[in-house]
């Protein structure tokens, strides 16, 4: 009996340890909501790869407090983004904004993509211009015109060899 | 011959880039904050919390703020480096003790020995943020302004300190 209660209590210790975190949402859901949405825009520091909404770093949980209070404060996203951009820079976006800076991040794969183009319309042009159109001898040329005037196909000799 | 000049061209431009990519710190993010007014707090001094400290007290000195903590690793790494710099007073260094236990604090810098003029405690990590703190230790090169002039990711070595601190500190000491 012991036995069954104690696996009964340890099956229960998830429930009891995650009871702090749903209290936490429960104080305003709708707020919760909106922290989570701006905070996945924004990029943790210390793990770099993870957004902030997702990051267990101790200052992902602090920048979400302070998010969160803004909020509270009745601040716009834009002003919360902003907040943050003066002191992390931008790197904390996962959008990263189009500035002097960035301009290769944005429109390089666009001028990869044109310089390709561009090369590959070049290499056609150039291709074509080398095959050049088969002259024809006079012999060959009747003979192509013999051919040419061959009455039609006999019924016997079908037109498709593969019918 | 131009067939296979260019594909060269631009394999050695592509192994730039990568070798650049490669060269760069992810971890090394430049702050927004350098060339800009150090953000001003009013923070209870460590050993005498009924005593206060502002940036604003340390203007027309160049001065150093390290933010450091009694758990942080790499602070343990940077801490002689700090002590011998103390010794010789070149700057003061003032420390940022960052979400940190006082009592913690107070231990690590009795059996450490404490390389700073004082240090005030950021208990809730509020200043930090302001200062954009992502990783401890982090340390500010303020001038006599009171304007950030450079920013120290990772703890202070013997060598970032001889090659870009003290020259900058001297620069500005001069000004």
């Amino acid at each position: 009996m012991k036995k069954y209660l104690l696996i009964l209590l340890f099956s229960l210790m998830p429930v009891f340890s995650y009871a702090g975190e749903a209290k936490d949402m429960a104080e305003d859901p709708v707020l919760e909501k909106r922290m989570i949405g701006l905070a996945e825009k924004l990029r943790c520091l210390v793990c770099q790869n993870e957004s902030l909404a997702s990051s267990h770093a101790e200052l992902a949980e602090d920048l979400r407090r302070e998010v969160r209070e803004q909020m509270k404060l009745g601040k716009s996203d834009q002003e919360i983004i902003d907040y943050l951009v003066a002191r992390y820079g931008d790197f904390v976006l996962y959008d990263p904004p189009v500035k002097k800076t960035t301009l290769l991040l944005w429109y390089g794969p666009f001028a990869l993509l044109l310089i390709g183009g561009g090369v590959l319309v070049y290499q056609l042009r150039k291709r074509k211009g080398q095959i050049a159109e088969p002259e024809l001898s006079a012999e060959e040329a009747q003979r192509a015109a013999a051919l040419l005037n061959e009455p039609a196909d006999t019924p016997n000799q079908p037109k498709d060899p593969q019918a | 011959m131009m067939r296979f000049i260019l594909p060269f061209i631009v394999f050695v431009i592509l192994a730039a880039f990568l070798y650049v990519g490669l060269g760069l710190n992810p971890r090394e993010v430049n702050s927004p904050l350098i060339d800009k007014p150090a953000p001003a707090f009013t923070l209870p001094q460590l050993h005498e919390p009924a005593k206060l400290f502002s940036p604003a007290d340390m203007k027309g000195k160049v001065w150093l703020l390290n933010v450091w903590a009694s758990w942080c690793v790499s602070c343990r790494e940077e801490h002689p480096v700090l002590m011998e710099l103390a010794r010789q007073n070149i700057v003061p260094v003032y420390g940022l003790d960052y979400k940190d236990k006082n009592e913690d604090a107070e231990l690590w810098l009795k059996k450490g020995g404490d390389p700073y003029v004082l240090s005030v405690s950021d208990a809730d990590g509020r200043i930090g943020i302001d200062y954009g703190v992502y990783g401890v230790p982090e340390t500010y090169v303020i001038d006599k302004q009171g304007v950030i002039r450079y920013k120290q990711i990772g703890p202070v070595t013997p060598q970032n300190l001889s090659e870009k601190i003290l020259p900058l500190v001297a620069e500005l000491q001069a000004k």
